[in-house]
């Protein structure tokens, strides 16, 4: 009874992991058709952010929650202003400059963090379930994981800026012509996909420590959660996260980790050569 | 097709010249690395430049050439049969990998995805091959610390006769620029024509019969049994092979080597590679400014303001300058203009 308890955190945390990992990246490629190969450095950035801010005395809430999506977010701002936007409608071109990008900040933050391990310690303590002991900090990533994709549905379905989004997204002639600047909106949703980068690298720097290369580890579980979710920025993040997340963690609590990571990568090749659209390209279909 | 072929080896004679010098400037050990980088940037430059096939995983081929080589090596001990299936395996690999991509009729970034997958797939599998279980025949395929110790390339027949130094040098030179003709002669041949022709539109070639599917995925197997042969000589070379060979870093290295050459041309590549490898080792000797930086900040600057790689821009600007007007050929990525792509 326990361990099936402690399986199924397990396997929840695996999903909501990923939810939170992927859900910056898909709000870019899911609304604006940019695939932003920086974004696990994006996520480095936000968890140097939280770890300069906790060291310099600021609360670790604060600054996972706070400081590391607005650093994240102004450096997506700055990045959309210089790059991303002389390359809109060329995918292939943006996803090599933006490989050119994560190169160069793995570059900038050695130079400036050097290339040793940094970190924090988890603020909420581990527990015991029966006799096993659990991470507490697992819940806390699973409540992130919840409320992050709360908040993207609520203000994509429920808000007069998610409505213009959409529709500057889906039709930006008629955007502009209606009156709102498709320019300003595609930056706005640049910055909110770079600020949930920051967040999910606030939320993962007290978990693993902090390299300047930390980022490829995120990039391809991020990539290959967003691709295979399809062209459904909700939807497609949830379906693919569930069906990645529950067996990557199952195949790796029966064997090993390696194991685990490498029935997710198979499973994904398989995955895109049935549906080469994206999960909802096939089911649920015209979600959100 | 015979103006081609000539031009071809008017190209290869200016760089067998050039081959032949440069060890008076610069060492042969690392000259010989540049040669092998140089011959892995043609193998992407050959599928992506004139297949239109972005292949973000060419650095799997690579290492499984290195990796198939070296377990060869150990289990027969003399390096004739290890160096071909050096070729062979990644040959087959790309082929079944080819096929099922574009038998699935699969995209641009979705082939990307597939291809980036399978090269974190040999990467993570080969990190975690460090216990004793892990073997091939006496070859024991060891994890992070990779591969060492196997026998190195020899005279065919003659298990002690090590081709090292200079005589290595000199024979990937020739090794590239054997290969250089072949995929000339490959591209002039009715074979390569198509393939060109489905880059630019697949569904027109379809419609006038030809099966496009089968093209891509030859061509593509055949990037991949070059990547294969540089894998092979890199082995050999290195006197080891480690999993870092699949890590993404390299594949991005390959990537930029081709577009800071210029797509749509095979010399391109070439020197992109050439080039840049030697800054990365002429950077790797100081400590101010970090390497990875350099390379990302060339990327970036390369897309926005040379879309066409350095050699066909320079290309284009010499040519304006012997004759002008001339309309500038579109902005398109795969490809520079027809006149070009003939030529370079």
């Amino acid at each position: 009874m326990d361990l099936a308890a402690i399986f199924a955190v397990e396997i929840l945390y695996a999903i909501a992991s990923l939810v939170v990992i992927s859900s910056g990246l898909a709000v870019v490629f899911g609304m604006m058709r940019v695939i932003n190969l920086a974004h696990g450095e994006f996520m480095m950035v936000g968890g140097y952010a939280t770890i300069v801010a906790v060291k310099s005395g600021i609360n670790i809430y604060i600054a996972m929650l706070i400081v590391a999506p607005i650093v994240v977010g102004v450096l997506g701002v700055i990045v959309e202003r210089l790059i991303i936007r002389r390359l809109y409608g060329r995918l292939v071109d943006t996803m090599l400059a933006t490989w050119g990008l994560s190169l160069l900040l793995i570059g900038l933050a050695s130079m400036i963090f050097g290339n040793t391990t940094t970190g924090i310690s988890p603020p909420i303590p581990g527990f015991a379930i029966g006799q096993y002991q659990v991470n507490g900090y697992s819940f806390f990533i699973i409540l992130a994981a919840v409320a992050i994709l709360v908040a993207m549905f609520a203000v994509l379905a429920g808000t007069r800026a998610g409505l213009v989004a959409r529709g500057a997204m889906q039709n930006p002639a008629m955007a502009s012509a209606l009156g709102y600047n498709p320019e300003r909106v595609y930056m706005l949703t640049f910055f909110a996909g770079s600020a949930l980068a920051g967040l999910a690298g606030g939320l993962f720097a007290p978990l693993l420590g902090l390299v300047p290369t930390i980022g490829s580890a995120y990039i391809a579980k991020a990539f290959i959660t967003v691709i295979s979710g399809g062209a459904s920025v909700i939807a497609g993040l949830v379906s693919s996260a569930v069906l990645f997340g529950a067996t990557s963690q199952i195949f790796t609590l029966a064997t090993t980790p390696m194991v685990g990571e490498i029935a997710l990568l198979l499973i994904a090749i398989v995955l895109l050569r049935l549906l080469p659209q994206g999960i909802t390209s096939r089911f649920f279909r015209g979600a959100m | 097709m015979r103006g081609e072929m000539r031009h071809a080896l008017l190209v290869a004679i200016v760089a067998a010249i050039v081959l032949a010098v440069a060890p008076a400037l610069i060492g042969t050990y690392t000259l010989t690395l540049l040669v092998i980088y140089g011959m892995l940037a043609l193998s992407l430059g050959l599928i992506w430049g004139f297949g239109g096939i972005l292949c973000f995983g060419q650095a799997a081929f690579f290492g499984l050439g290195a990796y198939t080589y070296a377990i060869a090596a150990i289990n027969i001990g003399e390096s004739t049969v290890p160096f071909l299936l050096g070729i062979a395996i990644p040959f087959l690999f790309a082929a079944a990998l080819g096929a099922m991509m574009f038998y699935g009729r699969l995209s641009d970034v979705y082939l990307g995805v597939i291809t980036l997958v399978v090269t974190l797939l040999f990467f993570r599998f080969m990190n975690s091959t460090a216990g004793p279980e892990y073997v091939v025949g006496t070859a024991r395929l060891g994890g992070f610390n990779g591969i060492p110790g196997f026998q190195t390339l020899n005279v065919p027949g003659d298990p002690s006769a090590y081709i090292f130094g200079d005589a290595y040098y000199y024979l990937t030179a020739v090794a590239l620029l054997i290969v250089y003709l072949l995929v000339r002669w490959l591209l002039a041949s009715p074979f390569g024509r198509i393939a060109m022709a489905i880059r630019e539109n697949e569904l027109r070639v379809e419609l006038l019969g030809y099966d496009a599917r089968a093209r891509k995925t030859l061509l593509f197997s055949i990037g991949g049994a070059i990547a294969g042969l540089a894998g092979t000589l890199y082995a050999s070379w290195a006197e080891i092979v480690t999993p870092g060979m699949f890590s993404l870093g390299q594949s991005a290295e390959i990537i930029i080597w081709c577009i800071v050459g210029g797509l749509g041309t095979l010399v391109g590549p070439v020197i992109g590679a050439m080039i840049l490898a030697y800054l990365k080792f002429a950077l790797g000797q100081q400590s101010v400014i970090d390497n990875t930086l350099v390379l990302g900040a060339i990327l970036i600057l390369c897309v926005l303001l040379m879309p066409r790689g350095v050699v066909p821009t320079l290309g284009s600007a010499l040519r304006r300058s012997y004759r002008r007007p001339q309309t500038d050929g579109t902005r398109r990525r795969p490809g520079a203009s027809p006149a070009e792509r003939a030529h370079v």
